[in-house]
C-alpha cells in the first residue's frame, strides 16, 4: 500500500499544526464560531447531538494493521472503546473533545492518517473498490488513480469552498462495487479499442433528498489528463453550482437543470485552455503505483487441498465459506470479507479490542492490509486458501465469524437519531429489530442475497434509495415514521428504488419486510434472486402486499 | 475597510468613485455597470468592482484600460471568487486582482495561488485578526500538492524535478 515520502508527511505534520493553531483561534475569539465551523468540518470535527464528532479519512478503504492499532490506542484513550465505519469507508468516533482533537490528529499523523476533508464543502474522502488489486476483472488497479485524487484534492487551493461537499469514486471493472454511479464524479477505468487504458468519466451522481444515476461526461480520457480534466470539471461546478439552496448545491442539480450535454460543453471548454502536465501526471502515477504492487506472494497452486478438505469435514466453515469469499487473481489466495454486522448488533462499530485481535490476524493472515466496504464490513484481501481455516477459527474467537454477508441481516445502516445532528429518526434500532427478526440462519440462506439499507434522514448516507430493500426514516407530527422503497441496485445497474406505500411506525417494519420478502418466496422463478424477481416482476405486487398488511395494523 | 497584501496590512491606493474627493485621485474603483462608460484616462489608474458572477468574457475586452479588478467574497464560505480569479489570470490580466470580503487568514494562501494580489477585509474581520495571524497562515504549509498555481514550488513539482535529476544523473 501507500507509504507516505518526505512531501507527504511534512505536510500532515503541518496540517495538524494548522488545525491546532485554528482551534486556538477559536478559542481567543480570533476566529469567530461561523468562521471555524468550516475549518472544523475540513477537518471532520462535526458537532453532533451528545458532542463533537471526529471523521478519520481511510482513503480507498485502505488499512494496515498498523493503523488499526493506533484507531484502538484512540478509541480507549480519547472516546469510550469503540469506533464506527462509514458507508464512505471512513471511521467515526463519537466522544472526542475539542481540545483532544489536535492530539488526536498527531497520532493519526504518526501512522500516515489524517482527517482532512473527511467532511466540508469540499473533495472528499476518495474511495474504490474494496477488492482493488486483487479482484481478477479489473484492467488495473484503481488506488493509485484514488491515491493521486487524494494528494491533488488536499487543501485545494480553487476547491476547498465548493457549493456542497463533492465526492469522487474510482473503479476498473465493469462490475461496480462501490456504487460509482452515484458519486459527484465516478472514474472507472478503461481500455480503448487501441488497447490503450483511460478514464471513463461520470457526473452527476448522488443519493440525498434528489437520488440521481451519474451520467457519462467523457467516454474516454487519455492517461496523463485526469487532474487536468478534473480541475476543469470542478472549475465549472464551483462557479455555476447552486449557491441559495443548500439542498439544490451538489453538482447532479447543475447536471440536470442544465443537461449533460451543455455540462459536457463546458468542461470541455475549460479543459480545452488547461495546463498540460500529461508526462508527468503519468509518472507520478507509476511512482504511486509501484508502492501498491505486492511483491511478497507465494507460488501456489490454485487449488488448496487443506481448504477442500476443511471444508467438507466442518458444515459451520463452510456456511461461512460460502458467504465470505471473493475469488483472487492470484493463484492459491482468496479475499475474504468480514462482517461486521453480528446479528442485533449496530451495523460498522468495532470495539478496540476488536481492533487490536484483527489488526493481528490481518498481519498473520493477509501481509498486514485490510480493507473497509461501504457496506460497513472488512476485508482481509490477501488470505491463503491453506490458511482460510485457521483464520476463521480465530475469528469466531472475537465474535467476527458471522457468515451473513450479502444476506439479509447484512444491513447498511447510518448511525441516525441515536448520534446524528441531523437524524430525522433512528436506524440503528430498526437495523437490529430486522436482524433479530431474520437470526434464523436457514431461513436467510433460504433467502439468499438481499440488500436492506437504512438512512435516518434525507440525507441518505445509509445509502437507502439503493437497496434492495431502502428504509428511510423521518419524522411525522412528532412521530418516526418509516417509508419503505424497493428495487433499489447499486451496482453498475444502479437504480433507485420505489416508494412502495404511506411511511410505517418503527414497530411495523420487520413486519413490512416479513411481507415484500413473502411475495419474493412466493413468486420467484427457480435460481432468481431477491433483486432478480423484482426487477422481473416490477413492483406492483409488492406494493399491494406492502399496503395490505398497512392497513391490516392500521385497523 | 483594511487591505491586506503578502507583506502585511497597508494604505489603499484606490478609492472608490463617488467618494469624497475621489475623482482627483490617481486611483479609483469604478462599479461594474458604470465599466464600459468609464474611458482611461492618461496618468490614472481605473479599477472595477465585480460581483463573482461575471464572466471572463464580460470583463476581457477592457482588460488594457483596467490596473485592478475587484472581485466581492460575500461570505467566507462562497469559493466562487477563487476560480474566477484564476480564469482572469489564465485569460491574461495582468493588473492587481483583489479579493473583497471577509475572507479569514486560512484563504490567504489560497487567494494568493488563485492569483489575487491583495485582500480588502471588512472592519471587523481585520480588527478581530491581526495582522500576524495572515502572515502566519501564509506559512502554515510549505509545500502544498497542486502545481500550476502562483506559488513558488508545489510537491508534485518538486517530485518532478527529482525525477529528471535522477533521469539525466
Ligand atoms: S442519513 Fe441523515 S441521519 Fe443518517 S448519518 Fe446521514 S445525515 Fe445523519
Amino acid at each position: 500500500m501507500y507509504r507516505y515520502d518526505e512531501f507527504d508527511e511534512r505536510f500532515v505534520r503541518e496540517r495538524v499544526a494548522q488545525f491546532r493553531d485554528q482551534v486556538n483561534r477559536r478559542l481567543s475569539g480570533a476566529l469567530t464560531e461561523e468562521e471555524f465551523r468550516p475549518l472544523r468540518l475540513q477537518n471532520g470535527l462535526y458537532l453532533q447531538l451528545h458532542a463533537y464528532m471526529l471523521r478519520i479519512a481511510i482513503p480507498y478503504g485502505v488499512l494496515s494493521s498498523q493503523q488499526l492499532c493506533q484507531l484502538a490506542v484512540i478509541a480507549d484513550k480519547y472516546d469510550r472503546g469503540y469506533g464506527h465505519f462509514t458507508t464512505r469507508t471512513n471511521l467515526q468516533f463519537n466522544w472526542p473533545k475539542l481540545k483532544d482533537a489536535p492530539d488526536i490528529l498527531d497520532l493519526l499523523a504518526d501512522v500516515q492518517m489524517h482527517c482532512i476533508q473527511t467532511s466540508g464543502n469540499d473533495i472528499r474522502n476518495v474511495t474504490a473498490d474494496q477488492f482493488a488489486g486483487v479482484a481478477g476483472d479489473e484492467i488495473e488497479d484503481p488506488r493509485p488513480v484514488a491515491e493521486l485524487i487524494r494528494q491533488w484534492s488536499s487543501l485545494h487551493p480553487e476547491f476547498s469552498f465548493l457549493p456542497r461537499k463533492f465526492k469522487i469514486a474510482v473503479i476498473a471493472s465493469q462490475a461496480d462495487r462501490a456504487v460509482m454511479k452515484s458519486h459527484d464524479v465516478g472514474i472507472r477505468i478503461v481500455r480503448n479499442k487501441a488497447g490503450e487504458s483511460g478514464y471513463e468519466i461520470f457526473a452527476g451522481g448522488g443519493l440525498g433528498r434528489t437520488p440521481m444515476v451519474g451520467k457519462r461526461v467523457r467516454e474516454f480520457l487519455p492517461k496523463g489528463q485526469l487532474l487536468a480534466y478534473l480541475e476543469a470539471l470542478l472549475r465549472v461546478y464551483n462557479l455555476e453550482g447552486r449557491r441559495d439552496n443548500k439542498f439544490k448545491a451538489r453538482i447532479k442539480i447543475l447536471v440536470h437543470e442544465i443537461g449533460i450535454d451543455a455540462f459536457r460543453d463546458r468542461v470541455e471548454a475549460e479543459f480545452a485552455r488547461a495546463d498540460a502536465f500529461s508526462d508527468d501526471e503519468n509518472a507520478e502515477l507509476a511512482r504511486i503505483s509501484a508502492q501498491f504492487e505486492v511483491r511478497n506472494y507465494e507460488k501456489l497452486s490454485a487449488r488448496s487441498e487443506t481448504f477442500e478438505a476443511a471444508r467438507k469435514s466442518d458444515p459451520a466453515f463452510a456456511e461461512w465459506v460460502a458467504h465470505s469469499l471473493f475469488a483472487h487473481k492470484v493463484d492459491g489466495y482468496a479475499a475474504v470479507t468480514i462482517s461486521l454486522k453480528p446479528v442485533g448488533g449496530v451495523p460498522g462499530d468495532m470495539t478496540s479490542d476488536q481492533m487490536r485481535f484483527f489488526a493481528d490476524l490481518t498481519d498473520r493472515f493477509s501481509l498486514g492490509e485490510l480493507r473497509v466496504t461501504h457496506a460497513q464490513n472488512l476485508v482481509l484481501p490477501n488470505v491463503k486458501q491453506d490458511d482460510l481455516h485457521a483464520l476463521w477459527r480465530e475469528l469466531g474467537k472475537a465474535g467476527l465469524a458471522t457468515p451473513n454477508v450479502g444476506l439479509v441481516t447484512d444491513i447498511i445502516s447510518c448511525p441516525g437519531l441515536d448520534y446524528c445532528a441531523l437524524a430525522t429518526a433512528r436506524s440503528i434500532p430498526i437495523a437490529q429489530a430486522i436482524s433479530n427478526r431474520f437470526a434464523d440462519k436457514a431461513r436467510q440462506d433460504e433467502i439468499g442475497p438481499l440488500q436492506i439499507k437504512i438512512s435516518g434522514c434525507i440525507n441518505a448516507c445509509g445509502h437507502h434509495h439503493v437497496g434492495h430493500i431502502g428504509i428511510l426514516g423521518l419524522e411525522k407530527r412528532g412521530q418516526e415514521s418509516y417509508q419503505i422503497t424497493l428495487g433499489g441496485d447499486p451496482t453498475e445497474n444502479m437504480a433507485i428504488g420505489e416508494l412502495l406505500g404511506p411511511g410505517l411506525a418503527a414497530g411495523d417494519v420487520p413486519a413490512a419486510i416479513e411481507r415484500i420478502v413473502g411475495v419474493y418466496l412466493d413468486k420467484r422463478a427457480d435460481g432468481e434472486t431477491f433483486i432478480e424477481t423484482v426487477k422481473r416482476l416490477g413492483v406492483s405486487e409488492f406494493k399491494a402486499a406492502f399496503l395490505a398488511g398497512a392497513q391490516n395494523e392500521a385497523a | 475597510m483594511k487591505l491586506l497584501d503578502r507583506n502585511g496590512f497597508r494604505t489603499d491606493d484606490f478609492s472608490r468613485a463617488g467618494a469624497d474627493g475621489a475623482a482627483r485621485l490617481d486611483a479609483v474603483i469604478v462599479p461594474f455597470a458604470d465599466l464600459p462608460s468609464t474611458a482611461a484616462r492618461a496618468g490614472k489608474r481605473l479599477g472595477v468592482d465585480i460581483p463573482n458572477t461575471v464572466t471572463v468574457e464580460q470583463l476581457a475586452p477592457h482588460f488594457e484600460k483596467l490596473a485592478l479588478i475587484g472581485i466581492a467574497f460575500p461570505a467566507s464560505t462562497d469559493g466562487r471568487g477563487f476560480s474566477l480569479g484564476r480564469r482572469l489570470r489564465r485569460a491574461g490580466f495582468k493588473g492587481l486582482l483583489r479579493a473583497s470580503g471577509p475572507l479569514i487568514p486560512d484563504q490567504f494562501p489560497y487567494a494568493l495561488a488563485c492569483g489575487f494580489d491583495e485582500i480588502e477585509l471588512p472592519d471587523a474581520s481585520a480588527a478581530r485578526q491581526p495582522e500576524s495571524q495572515w502572515l502566519q497562515a501564509l506559512g502554515a504549509i510549505t509545500l502544498p500538492y497542486q502545481r500550476g498555481y502562483a506559488r513558488p514550488s508545489s510537491i508534485f513539482e518538486q517530485r518532478r524535478q527529482a525525477r529528471k535529476e535522477a533521469a539525466h544523473g
